[in-house]
């Protein structure tokens, strides 16, 4: 596929090991600035395993090994001089079950600015406002800012959840199935602000949900167990898919 | 179906009889301990020396040399303790290191604490020079204290899920930072209980102090570090066992018993009253 | 976008951080280590007098006799782990049916009554226990089996479970309660009752830890020392029965260490004592340890 816009982020043959098992096995692809990219796949293809390689959230784990590059505006963000602190908030991640901090619903959406040394009570007020607006929360929360996180539905906890991690101002965001703890009513309110993003945002969901990638994204990439077997623009993908296994996923043949 | 049935009848009622004994032991200790100890507690007993050979008087130099061990255990056992927890439960990868510290931490709270009084005397006592004294003994307790205080402080890390760290990771924080905002301050309330458990087992240890510092009479109470001290359980076993008039100094015997075991509930309530308020206070 | 490079300063300060935290840990080994070598560096010296293998195999501990010195550790091991082994007989029992009834009988109520008696009853100090054993089953077993005084190695059982059951029960407790929920309730669903999921399922599944609760609670009897100083007669004899006056290593130790002069065979001795009693509870918590792990490693 030839990609017109311009890259964000640019994969480069990356394979992903937990000990000797690959989970990831030697995936390329060009992901475009400002737009969405959905990758789907059945249960266990590594969609999880590959969003998080982008803010290397794997690091974590112990006796993990990655082949290949990820570069982001040309920058190889394994190569060992770049500081993984700094990328995390270039990079931000929302996670697949809702993990607001036992902290007040203000306290959560500040913590980053307050990480990184932001002491000035109005400028934080003025971006936890901002981010709670782009995740389409702030009407819902503006009266009780005070109150603790937890007193949120589940819905309005993976809102918060996304404003917090907009609140650092990343340039990419990730989201690791968001909406598959969340009910449907607040499905779509989360899709919606999704979508919204695009605008600033280069934004890669991971769904296990074909009909959101569909609805959602502009790019469409196919995993199965560890290999991209297809990437391209969503329409094609999902209307008249090259490849064979492509195709059976999306008609429900397997998943 | 009812033979089934019957059978657990039984046996849980057997369960239960279990349950029941260990409950009637505990009662009759207390009992025992309470009505013939109370006997002997008073206003004078609790705050004066003793006297005519501690066939007299009170027990006050025993209440404060306890209190002052236990504090300096506390300085050496609670701060080693933290620490180490943070770097088992926040840093540490699964090597053959980790796995060796873990161990020793187990095996350590397995050692019986005459050995570490003997340890003491060796080191403290001997080596270190610092004689028979409060500093010899509570260093010797707060090496006893060390392996619960440090299995205490990982359990209460544990209890935060490990969301919370992950959240802040992929916010950018570095791994202290994380530690710091994320982690110690929803473990605290169980570290500080953990750590004055610790602190109440510290202060019933005899072995421990027997050799390194404790006395059973002394004319003064202890003015510096260097100092011999009286202790409860020392003064205890003492009078339970040495003395020249056992029968006769028998119902003091039991006051100090029951003046120690006050303490030391004393000090488990208020652990954990205070981690109920803790809790609390986080809820809200 | 601008991917910093690390900052030296933060990195430097983050591996400064962990060292010290990591030096706080090792401190652990570093202990135990130490426990060993001061032991055995101030146990050396008396072997120079004393045959090694009379020392561990003789029966007569003897060291201030004008007549002839004998340093036989043998009648106090054996003192120590007939005591122990009087305690686990009742402790084992009792311990595990009373974290059963916790786990899967009690009612919450009750629960919250249990769990704080079996915590009050484990900070009882050792030394109050002791003098509980004096005054209280003292005179109890001596009434009832005839005796002048109740000072001996059932006494010491007695006590010494009393000590060890809080161990077995909260660790036994919770390895109940660990076992996963979708067990009992696949059980439950078959058909099973309550009381045979407990025996068939739930007990094997925690199976290792209440054996390492065992073993823990069977460590703090043999090392215990104020209980079984204070409660089992202390005759350095070599013991004939449960009813018999014994004396274990650990009562020994306390004994003679406050009176023995400094730096003689016998003061020597007594560090010896204490290198054989550590040497036996290390031995015994490894072995709890390797137990624990063995048995992980099988159900993964």
């Amino acid at each position: 596929m030839k990609m017109e816009e311009k890259i964000k982020i640019e994969v480069r043959h990356l394979s992903f090991y937990y000990g000797s098992t690959p989970a990831l096995k030697n995936i390329t692809m060009k992901i475009a600035e400002n737009k969405i990219t959905a990758v789907i796949g059945p249960s266990g293809c590594g969609k999880s395993t590959f969003i998080r390689c982008l803010n290397r959230m794997n690091d974590i784990l112990p006796g993990t090994r990655v082949e290949g590059e990820i570069l982001i505006d040309g920058q190889n963000i394994y190569s060992p001089q770049v500081d993984v602190i700094e990328l995390r908030k270039r990079v931000g991640l929302v996670f697949q079950k809702p993990n607001p901090f036992p902290k007040s619903i203000f306290d959560n959406v500040a913590y980053g600015l307050r990480i990184n040394g932001v002491k000035n009570k109005r400028i934080i007020e003025e971006i936890v406002e901002k981010s709670l607006r782009q995740a389409a929360l702030w009407d819902e929360v503006k009266d009780r800012l005070k109150d603790n996180a937890f007193s949120l539905s589940g819905g309005q906890q993976q809102r918060l959840c996304i404003a917090r991690a907009l609140a650092v101002e990343p340039k990419v965001m990730l989201f690791d199935e968001p909406c598959s703890a969340i009910d449907p009513i607040a499905t779509a309110k989360i899709e919606s602000l999704i979508h919204q993003l695009r605008n600033n945002y280069t934004v890669i969901i991971v769904t296990h949900n074909m009909q959101q990638a569909a609805r959602v994204s502009d790019y469409t990439a196919f995993l199965m167990l560890g290999e991209l077997i297809e990437y391209d623009k969503t329409e094609k993908i999902f209307t008249n898919p090259s490849h064979r296994l492509t195709e059976d996923y999306i008609t429900g043949r397997f998943g | 179906m009812k033979r089934k049935k019957f059978i657990q009848v039984i046996s849980f009622l057997i369960l239960r009889g279990c349950a029941y004994l260990i409950l009637a032991v505990l009662l009759l200790f207390i009992y025992d301990i309470a009505s013939k100890g109370g006997a002997v507690i008073s206003w004078e007993f609790l705050t004066q020396a003793p006297r005519r050979g501690m066939t007299e008087g009170g027990i006050f130099p025993a209440i404060v040399g306890t209190f002052l061990v236990t504090m300096v255990t506390a300085v050496i056992s609670i701060p080693v303790g933290v620490f180490a927890a943070i770097y088992l439960n926040e840093y540490a990868r699964q090597t053959r290191l980790t796995r060796i510290i873990r161990l020793s931490i187990r095996n350590l709270s397995g050692v019986p604490s005459i050995v570490y009084g003997l340890f003491g005397v060796i080191l403290f006592v001997n080596a270190m020079k610092f004689g028979t004294s409060l500093l010899s003994a509570g260093l010797t307790l707060g090496l006893l204290t060390l392996p619960w205080t440090i299995t205490a402080s990982e359990e209460a890390l544990k209890t935060v899920p490990q969301s919370f760290r992950e959240g802040a990771l992929a916010l950018g924080a570095s791994k202290w930072q994380t530690i710091r905002t994320n982690v110690l301050p929803y473990s605290f309330s169980g570290i500080i209980t953990g750590a004055v458990l610790g602190l109440a087992r510290a202060a019933g240890e005899t072995a421990p102090i027997m050799f390194t510092g404790a006395a059973f009479y002394l004319p003064s109470l202890p003015h510096s570090l260097k100092d011999q001290f009286m202790a409860l359980p020392y003064h205890l076993y003492v009078m339970a066992t040495q003395h020249h008039s056992i029968i006769k100094v028998r119902p003091l015997a039991y006051g100090t018993a029951l003046v120690l075991l006050m303490l030391i509930l004393a000090i488990n309530l208020g652990a954990y009253i205070t981690r109920y308020r803790l809790r609390k206070i986080k809820m809200e | 976008m601008q991917i910093l490079q690390k900052k030296k300063i933060t990195r430097f300060k983050e591996s400064l951080i962990q060292t010290f935290f990591m030096t706080n840990a090792t401190l652990a080994v570093m202990i135990l280590v130490g426990i060993f070598i001061l032991l055995a560096w101030s146990a050396i010296p008396a072997f120079k007098e004393i045959n090694f293998v009379k020392f561990m195999t003789g029966v007569n501990w003897d060291p201030t006799s004008p007549v002839k010195e004998e340093y036989g550790i043998l009648s106090m091991v054996v003192s120590t782990f007939m005591v122990t082994f009087g305690a686990l007989v009742i402790a084992i029992p009792i311990g595990i049916g009373v974290a059963a009834y916790l786990s899967d009988v009690a009612q919450p109520r009750t629960r919250e009554i249990i769990k704080p008696v079996v915590e009050i009853l484990a900070g009882i100090p050792s030394v109050v226990v002791g003098f509980l054993g004096i005054v209280l089953f003292g005179p109890l077993i001596a009434h009832l089996f005839h005796l002048p005084n109740g000072l001996n190695a059932l006494n010491g059982s007695v006590l010494l479970a009393i000590m060890a059951l809080p161990t077995i029960i909260s660790i036994s407790e919770d390895s109940l309660k660990a076992v996963p929920r979708s067990y009992q309730e696949a059980s439950l669903a078959l058909g099973a009752s309550r009381w045979e999921t407990l025996v068939r399922i739930k007990i094997p599944a925690a199976l290792s830890g209440i054996i390492a609760s065992i073993m823990l609670g069977m460590g703090r009897a043999i090392g215990e020392t104020m209980t079984v100083l204070m409660a089992t007669g202390n005759a350095s004899a070599f013991p004939h029965g449960f009813l018999s006056s014994i004396r274990t290593m650990t009562a020994t130790i306390a004994i003679e260490l406050g009176e023995v002069p400094y730096f003689t065979t016998h003061y020597y001795a007594l560090f010896g004592v204490g290198l054989v009693l550590f040497i036996i509870t290390f031995l015994v918590n490894l072995s709890a340890d390797l137990i624990l792990h063995r048995y992980q490693e099988r159900e993964q």
